[in-house]
């Protein structure tokens, strides 16, 4: 699972969504054809979803941030990756994120 | 990816789940009514002007302006916006608008005739979908019927073509219709096309009542509405047609919307979000246009409307002696249509009672049995005792009829 992403790349919303935070709540906008599974479908992200984007959307890298969630959560530092790892494949996948540019 | 449950991403659909966990935003929809023009010239419209006014479309706002409207309602909480006429698509930077509020994270639910989509609309319908299904608003389906209706010779092809254009390119949309007399013997043949239609969740919906001309603007028109009025009898027939179904839900909603409701003018949710017209006027809601009750958003903010000018509608009381002498007595408002938008076109006030309306709400209930034969429903002194046996008997008759016995679950 993990050889497809890049710990030193930023990855960031992509154009094809627009994220709102209404009422506390984050809802995911689709904009283009095929990100929702449903006509008219909202994506919000669970509680461990929403921790990662609010790391993603300050622009830092994925190690930077998968260290942070380390510090900010008591689960085992397995499971934070593993959660990190998960959650921007799948979010590459469905086009809600993108990769900025690779730092090294 | 598609359809598959994820660890992360919650999908929120309307039906399964409530979208907001703590409050609502202060806007959670807003109606625009991008022109009062249309390319139809229908025989019941109570809004529509010449498509080519060019007076009036020189007092529309501009692209600038609506995009500044739009962005209000983003940032107050809105997640969808209704573009209505008129026929919205007569404005030659629809799509421009439908991209700034697409972009804006909005959805778009479009109401149109159809006649105006065209091949590079629905590619950019597919391209950006809309999130809601778009309604479209069928006069007839034999150009007889249909032109007998819009007044436009040519129109019922065009219809047929953007119809066309949608199911082809599987675009969402689903129908509703207009009972008229020049369609009156095709509703069964709209009901199976819609059945038809995978976007379909019920029956399409109908207009009936023919409301009067929205703006006060033409005498001679609303006397030919008046003569395309049902009368309360067959309207009555008519909302029977999916009685079966509908009658376990009728139950429970006069069980909780059937009620004396005294003065107030408003007991219904205008002014929580409304219409705003073709040229920055927010009404509290689509039909009402009374001068007095709208808000000059060129002149203000949606916020301001919201927070200020719109919670004064709740406390307004109704002065009229025969409205307080029936009206506010009368425990059937839940059912019948009066309101202050109906009482605007038909009397120019806010309080005068519909008698078309009462007719309606008094042969409906009395075809419901809530009333008998000759009984006025602001006379009734039992009315809750009323309500609440006669929903309890529909529930034993319904359990009869599934084979249960009344009282049991
Ligand atoms: S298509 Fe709609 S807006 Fe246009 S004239 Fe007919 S009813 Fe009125
Ligand atoms: S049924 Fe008649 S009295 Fe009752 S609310 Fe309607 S118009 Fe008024």
């Amino acid at each position: 699972m993990k050889q497809d992403i890049d710990l030193k790349a930023i990855y960031v919303p992509s154009e094809d969504v627009v994220a709102r935070e209404i009422e506390g709540e984050l809802i995911i906008v689709p904009i283009v054809a095929g990100i929702g599974d449903g006509l008219d479908d909202l994506l919000t992200l669970n509680e461990t979803g929403k921790a990662i984007w609010d790391q993603l959307i300050q622009k830092k890298q994925l190690s930077e941030i998968i260290e942070l969630l380390k510090k900010q959560f008591k689960s085992a530092a397995e499971k934070i990756e593993q959660d990190v790892y998960g959650f921007v494949k799948e979010l590459l996948k469905r086009g809600i994120l993108k990769m900025q540019s690779p730092r090294s | 990816m598609k359809g598959i449950r994820s660890p992360f991403v919650i999908r929120k659909t309307r039906q399964q789940h409530p979208l907001w966990r703590k409050r609502q935003p202060l806007l959670s929809q807003l109606d625009i009514e991008l022109t009062e023009r249309c390319n139809n010239n229908c025989i019941h419209c109570c809004i529509n002007l010449p498509a080519a006014n060019r007076s009036t479309r020189i007092r529309e706002l501009d692209t600038t302006q609506w995009e500044s409207i739009l962005r209000q309602a983003a940032d107050l909480g809105a997640l969808t916006v209704r573009f209505t006429g008129g026929e919205p698509l007569l404005r030659k930077d629809f799509p421009d608008l439908y991209i700034i509020a697409r972009k804006l994270g909005l959805k778009v639910l479009l109401f149109t005739n159809a006649r105006l989509i065209d091949a590079k609309l629905a590619h950019l319908f597919i391209r950006i979908p809309p999130l809601e299904r778009i309604e479209v608003t069928v006069f007839g389906l034999t150009r007889k019927s249909y032109e007998t209706v819009t007044k436009v010779h040519g129109s019922f092809l065009e219809f047929q073509k953007g119809v066309r254009l949608l199911e082809e390119n599987r675009i969402p949309f689903i129908i509703k219709g207009v009972y008229l007399p020049a369609n009156a013997d095709e509703v069964n043949q709209i009901e199976a096309w819609a059945a038809a239609l995978p976007w379909m969740e019920h029956p399409p919906d109908f207009s009936l009542l023919m409301e009067l001309r929205g703006r006060r603007d033409s005498p001679a028109k609303n006397r030919s509405l008046l003569k395309l009025r049902s009368s309360p009898e067959t309207a009555v027939t008519f909302m029977r047609r999916h009685e079966k179904k509908n009658m376990p839900g009728m139950a429970s909603f006069c069980e909780r919307f059937v009620g004396i409701k005294g003065d107030i003018l408003f007991s219904c949710g205008a002014g929580t979000g409304g219409c705003v017209d073709a040229y920055g006027r927010w009404q509290p809601c689509l039909s009402l246009r009374h001068p007095d009750l709208t808000y000059d958003l060129l002149k203000g903010s949606l916020e301001d409307a919201l927070t200020r000018h719109f919670p004064t509608l709740k406390g307004m009381k109704a002065q009229n002696p025969d409205f307080l002498q029936r009206c506010a007595r009368c425990f059937l408002r839940g059912l019948c249509e009066q309101c202050p938008a109906w009482s605007w076109s038909e009397h120019g006030n806010l309080d005068t009672p519909v008698e078309y309306l009462c007719q309606i709400a008094h042969a409906w209930a009395h075809h419901l049995g809530i009333l008998a034969a000759g009984e006025k429903s602001w006379e009734i002194q039992d009315a809750s005792q009323r309500i609440i046996s006669w929903a309890k008997n529909r529930s034993s008759i319904q359990g009869n009829r599934e084979g249960k016995s009344p009282g049991k679950k």
